[in-house]
C-alpha cells in the first residue's frame, strides 16, 4: 500500500489552528528561522484515518488472535485499563504539578509499590524505569553504588550470566561499566553448580538469573545458587521477564534475590503497543533502598503522599520525572481486579503451557524433557536434519493457520528453537486449534516441505529480503528520489533471534 | 467463581491434567523447591469487578488538579497542546494496541510501515538522515547519544548546559557514570549559553549538549553554539522542541550531528510523566551506532515493497554484550502518536502553530508587564512559548497563591537553580486565549510582589 508521503497533495490539510493575528507577532531572528517547511504529509482527516486504519488491518495484535510468543506475555489487555488511564484527572495531570494537586495520582503510585513489594517479596520498590531493559541498568547501577558505599567497588567487576540469558541482561552489564562471566546450563537445563562455583568470588558483584529461565524451567538447585552468592558477598539480580510463572506461588524475595525488575508490559498487562510503551519497576532489599532513584513516592506522616528527592545516596535518574504513570494507571487496574486471585493467573498459565507441550512433545523435539512452567522451548532439529524445514519455516507456516508464531531462534542454546508462551487466557479449543496446526505443520514438513518454505501465502506480504534492507538501507522514504519499489523476487531472512 | 480473565472450565482441566499426565495443578510444580514456596496467600486487597475498579481509581484521579480544573501555564519540558481526536481512535486500534514488537514482519507491516513514516517525518523536521524508532523519553535519548557520542569520537567527556533540562542532565549524569563518562556543564549568561565557556570546555569533549529553545525559554545562537562544539572535535547533540521546527530552523541545517528530545508536545497527553516517547536522529555517518530499532525498505518474494526492522546486528538480542544499547522495548504507540498528530497538523499547521506559540507568548509576557508590573528575567533574549519573569517573592508561594485562585501560573525555577527563588517560568500553547492570559496576569498582580 502507499505510504502516507504518497498520498500527500499540496493545499490538503486536517488541521484548523488557534489563529490569533490581532496580536503581533515577533519576529523569529533570521539565523534561527526556519528557511524550508519540513515536508509532512498533506491529507485531509478522512484520509488520515483510512490510511490508518489500513495499516491496521495489516497488523496482528492479541486482539486479532492467538500470539505465544515466547518470553513476550501476550496476555488479553482489558479495555477498562484504557478508560482509566484516558481520564483527564490522569491524562491531563502535568508531571511537576504540586503535591496538593496529584494526590490521587500519587496515592495510586504509592498502593502500585506496595502490591509490587508483596508479589515479589521485597521491601522496597522505584517505579520510574521505563521498561524491562532500563529496569536492568537501574538494578546494575543500584550494585554499583551499594559496592562503592562499602569500598568494594574496584573488587568487584564481574556479573554473572547464564548462556539461557535474555539478550539485554549482557548488553545492561556493558553499559554498567561491568565485565560478564557467562556460566553454562546443566544436562536438566537448570544453571551448571559445578561451573558457577568456580567462577564466583570475592569479585563477583553480582548474579543476573531469569526463574524461570528462558527455557521455561524453574531453577531446581536455586536455593544452592543463593548459598553460593551469598556466601561470596555478592548480590543477586531477578530478571522478571518470566513472573507470569510464580505470582503467589514463589517470590524472588524468598528465592534470594536481592533486586527484581517486573515488567509491566507482560505480566500486567499493558498493552504492548507494536513495541512499547513498557513499564519496569524495580524492587529491592532494604539494604538497596537508599541508592534508589530519585523521586521516591512516600507516605508522608502527616497524611498524605509525596514526592521526596532528599535520597544523598541515589543512583541519580535514569528517566524524567516518577516513571510511565499512564502504565502504572493500567497495571494497578489489573491487578486489582485479581486480588490474591494472582495465584490463579499464574497457574492457568502454568497449566495451559504443560498442556500444549504434552500435545506437542511427539513432533518436534523437547530438549530438556521436564513439566514446564509458564513457557517451554521445542525445537526443529529433526525437521530440519529430515527434511531441510527450519524454525523459521515452522513460524511462517504457523500464520497461513492464523497464529502469530512463536519466538525462534531463542534462547541460543537450543538448535532451531521454537519458544512458546501461551499465557493464561487462552480457551482449550484455541491451544487444541494451535496444537492441530503444529502437528499438521510436522506432516507437511515430511509430505510437502515447499508449503513451508513458501509460507506465509495468505498475509499482506511474502517472506521479505532482509539482506537486502541492510545492504542498502532506505530508512524514510526519499520523496522526488525514493528508490524504485518493485524489484526481483529474492528472499533472505537471517535465522537470528526474533521474539523476546 | 471463574475470573473473567480466564476461559479454562473444570472439565477442561481435568481433560488438560489428563494429558500433561498429572494428578492436580499443584503437581505442576513440583520443580520448586519445597524452602523456596510461597506458604500463604498474597496480602493483597481482594479482587475487584470491573465497575469496582472504575469507582476506585476514577475517584483517584478525581483528586487531581489537571489542566482541565485549573488554567494551567506550567510547561518546564511537558506541555499541554492540544491532542486531537483522530490520536486516540488511531491508538485504540486493537490491532496495534496490543501487538508486540513487529520481530515478524508478514504479522506486522502496520506498524512496521507506521515507524517508517515516523522516522520519515522525524529525519523531516530535524534535517537528519536517520531516526531510530523512538526511546523512552526525552532524557534517555540524550544518555543514548552520550554513548554514541563516546564511541564517535573516542573521548571521554560529555558537555551538557546548564540551560538544559535538569531531568536531562539528571539522567545524563546517571548514565555517564556507566558508561565511563565524565560529565561538565557549561554556565548560562543572562539566560543563554556562554559561547566562550563552550569552546574551552569541548576541546576534550565527546559531545556538547544543549537545548533549543532552552529550558528558560530563551533561544540559543545555536549556529554559533554548534560551530564552537564542532571546531573542538565534539559532536554538537541539540535538544529541541518538534513543535518549535515550523518556525526554527532544523537542526541538521546549522550543523548537529544529532537531533533529539520529549516527543509528548506533539501528539501525547502529559499523563503525569509518561508514557511518551524520546526522539533521535543522527546524521548518515552514525546509522550503525544508533541505538534501538530501526525499520527499512525491502521487497519480498513476489518483488512487493514491505518493512523490517533492520541493522539489527547493532541490537542485544544479536550482539548482546557488543551491542550499542540494551533497549529493546521501545515507546512506538507513543511515536506512533506522534505521527498521527504530525499528519493532522501538516506542513503548514506546524508553522501556523509555531506562530501561534510566538503571539500568545509574546502577548502574555507584555500583559505580565502591564498589568501585573512583571519584568521579563531576560529582556533581551528572543523566546519561543516560554519565558522567565520576576515575580517579587518566593516564586513557589506565588505558584500556591495563584492556585487557590484557580489559576497554574508556571514552574518555580528556585526548584533547580540557584539564585532564582523569585523566578517563575510561565508557558503559552496554543491552547491558551488571550482572555485566560489577561485573567492570569489579574491574578499574579494580585498574588506576586
Amino acid at each position: 500500500m502507499k505510504l502516507i508521503y504518497e498520498k500527500s497533495q499540496a493545499g490538503r490539510r486536517a488541521s484548523a489552528v488557534p489563529r490569533h493575528d490581532e496580536l503581533p507577532r515577533p519576529e523569529v531572528p533570521e539565523e534561527l528561522r526556519r528557511s524550508e517547511l519540513p515536508r509532512l504529509p498533506e491529507v485531509p482527516e478522512f484520509e488520515l484515518v483510512r490510511h490508518f486504519t489500513e495499516l491496521s488491518t495489516r497488523n496482528f495484535g492479541v486482539d486479532t488472535g492467538f500470539y505465544p510468543l515466547g518470553s513476550c506475555t501476550m496476555k488479553y489487555n482489558p479495555r477498562i485499563n484504557e478508560r482509566l488511564a484516558a481520564l483527564p484527572g490522569f491524562a491531563r495531570l502535568h508531571p511537576l504539578q504540586e503535591e496538593d494537586g496529584a494526590q490521587g495520582a500519587l496515592e495510586l503510585m504509592w498502593r502500585l509499590q506496595e502490591i509490587l513489594a508483596e508479589v515479589t517479596g521485597l521491601d522496597a520498590v522505584s517505579l520510574q524505569p521505563a521498561a524491562g531493559s532500563q529496569g536492568e541498568l537501574t538494578g546494575l547501577l543500584l550494585v554499583r553504588a551499594y559496592f562503592a558505599a562499602r569500598g568494594e567497588a574496584e573488587q568487584r567487576r564481574k556479573v554473572v550470566i547464564p548462556d539461557t540469558a535474555h539478550g539485554t541482561n549482557p548488553a545492561s552489564v556493558t553499559m554498567a561499566g561491568y565485565e560478564l562471566t557467562p556460566v553454562r546450563t546443566d544436562a536438566r537445563g537448570n544453571i551448571d553448580v559445578d561451573d558457577l562455583r568456580g567462577k564466583v568470588d570475592e569479585h563477583t558483584a553480582a548474579l543476573m538469573l531469569t526463574n524461570p529461565s528462558t527455557l521455561g524451567l524453574f531453577d531446581e538447585n536455586i536455593e544452592e545458587i543463593e548459598r553460593i552468592f551469598n556466601g561470596a558477598g555478592a548480590l543477586m539480580y531477578y530478571d522478571g521477564a518470566n513472573l507470569n510463572a510464580v505470582c503467589g506461588i514463589s517470590r524472588p524475595g524468598d528465592m534470594g534475590f536481592d533486586i527484581v525488575h517486573i515488567n509491566l508490559h507482560k505480566t500486567f498487562s499493558q498493552p504492548h503497543g507494536g513495541g512499547g510503551p513498557g513499564g519496569g519497576p524495580v524492587a529491592v532489599r532494604g539494604i538497596l533502598e537508599p541508592f534508589l532513584p530519585v523521586p521516591a513516592i512516600v507516605r508522608r506522616e502527616e497524611g498524605g503522599f509525596g514526592l521526596d528527592f532528599d535520597r544523598p545516596q541515589t543512583i541519580g535518574k535514569v528517566r524524567g520525572f516518577a516513571g510511565p504513570f499512564g502504565v502504572f494507571v493500567r497495571s494497578y487496574a489489573y491487578i486489582r481486579m485479581w486480588g490474591p486471585r494472582l495465584r490463579e493467573m499464574s497457574e492457568a498459565a502454568v497449566l495451559n503451557a504443560n498442556y500444549v507441550l504434552a500435545r506437542l512433545k511427539g513432533a518436534y523435539d523437547l530438549p530438556f524433557d521436564r513439566l514446564c512452567t509458564h513457557e517451554f522451548v521445542l525445537s526443529a532439529k529433526t525437521l530440519k536434519r529430515e527434511h531441510g524445514c527450519t524454525a523459521l519455516d515452522v513460524a511462517k507456516r504457523l500464520m497461513d493457520y492464523g497464529f502469530h508464531p512463536p519466538t525462534i531462534y531463542f534462547p541460543l542454546i537450543v538448535p532451531e528453537a521454537l519458544m512458546v508462551e501461551p499465557t493464561e487466557t487462552e480457551a482449550k479449543e484455541t491451544l487444541d486449534a494451535f496444537c492441530d496446526a503444529m502437528l499438521a505443520i510436522a506432516r507437511e514438513a515430511a509430505e510437502e516441505p515447499e508449503l513451508l518454505k513458501e509460507a506465509p501465502h495468505h498475509r499482506p506480504v511474502r517472506r521479505l529480503d532482509e539482506v537486502r534492507a541492510v545492504k542498502r538501507p532506505v530508512v524514510k522514504y526519499g520523496f522526488g528520489e525514493h528508490p524504485v519499489t518493485k524489484g526481483e523476487a529474492k528472499a533472505v531472512v537471517t535465522e537470528a533471534p526474533q521474539g523476546v | 467463581m471463574t475470573h473473567p480473565f480466564l476461559a479454562l472450565t473444570e472439565s477442561d482441566r481435568e481433560e488438560m491434567l489428563r494429558t500433561i499426565g498429572v494428578a492436580s495443578v499443584g503437581e505442576l510444580f513440583r520443580d520448586v523447591p519445597e524452602g523456596v514456596r510461597f506458604g500463604r496467600e498474597l496480602d493483597l486487597e481482594p479482587a475487584l469487578s470491573e465497575q469496582e475498579v472504575y469507582a476506585h481509581v476514577a475517584e483517584l484521579a478525581e483528586r487531581n488538579a489537571d489542566a482541565s480544573r485549573e488554567l494551567s501555564f506550567l510547561g518546564a519540558g511537558m506541555y499541554d497542546h492540544y491532542v486531537p481526536a483522530v490520536v486516540d481512535a488511531i491508538l485504540q486500534r486493537g490491532e496495534l494496541l496490543t501487538a508486540y514488537t513487529p520481530y515478524q514482519p508478514e504479522m506486522s507491516q502496520g506498524v512496521l510501515q507506521a515507524i517508517f513514516e515516523y522516522q520519515t517525518a522525524i529525519c523531516e523536521l530535524t534535517g537528519m538522515d536517520v531516526s531510530n524508532a523512538s526511546g523512552y523519553d526525552g532524557t534517555s535519548v540524550a544518555a543514548d547519544a552520550c554513548y554514541i557520542a563516546k564511541h564517535a569520537t573516542g573521548r571521554g567527556k560529555v558537555v551538557v548546559t546548564e540551560a538544559t533540562n535538569p531531568q536531562v542532565r539528571q539522567v545524563v549524569k546517571t548514565y555517564a557514570a556507566g558508561f565511563g563518562l565524565e560529565t561538565v556543564e557549561v554556565q548560562h549568561r543572562d539566560g543563554v549559553t556562554d559561547l566562550d565557556e563552550v569552546e574551552r570546555a569541548a576541546a576534550d569533549a565527546a559531545a556538547v549538549i544543549f537545548q533549543q529553545p532552552n529550558f528558560f525559554g530563551c533561544l540559543e545562537p545555536a549556529p554559533e553554539l554548534v560551530a564552537r562544539a564542532a571546531d573542538a572535535g565534539a559532536l554538537p547533540v541539540a535538544h529541541v522542541d518538534l513543535l518549535s521546527l515550523g518556525v526554527l530552523e532544523a537542526p541538521a541545517r546549522y550543523g548537529a550531528a544529532i537531533a533529539l528530545g520529549e516527543g509528548q508536545p506533539a501528539g501525547n497527553f502529559p499523563s503525569f510523566g509518561g508514557p511518551h516517547y524520546g526522539f533521535l536522529a543522527a546524521r548518515e555517518e552514525f546509522i550503525r551506532r544508533m541505538p534501538g530499532r530501526i525499520v527499512g525498505e525491502t521487497l519480498d518474494t513476489a518483488g512487493e515493497r514491505g518493512y523490517v526492522l533492520t541493522l539489527q546486528t547493532r541490537e542485544q538480542h544479536i550482539r548482546r554484550e557488543k551491542a550499542t544499547s540494551n533497549i529493546t522495548t521501545n515507546q512506538t504507540l507513543l511515536a506512533l502518536g506522534g505521527l498521527v498528530y504530525l499528519t493532522w497538523l501538516g506542513p503548514q499547521g506546524l508553522r501556523e502553530l509555531g506562530e501561534t506559540c510566538l503571539s500568545l507568548a509574546a502577548h502574555a509576557k507584555q500583559r505580565l508587564e502591564e498589568r501585573a508590573g512583571l519584568e521579563p528575567v531576560f529582556a533581551d533574549q528572543p523566546t519561543f512559548k516560554e519565558f522567565a519573569v520576576r515575580v517579587g517573592r518566593n516564586a513557589r508561594e506565588v505558584v500556591a497563591a495563584a492556585r487557590e485562585r484557580g489559576v497554574h501560573p508556571g514552574y518555580a525555577l528556585g526548584r533547580d537553580y540557584e539564585g532564582m527563588d523569585d523566578v517563575l517560568l510561565v508557558a503559552v500553547t496554543e491552547r491558551r486565549t488571550p482572555e485566560e492570559i489577561d485573567r492570569l496576569a489579574d491574578v499574579l498582580a494580585e498574588v506576586a510582589r
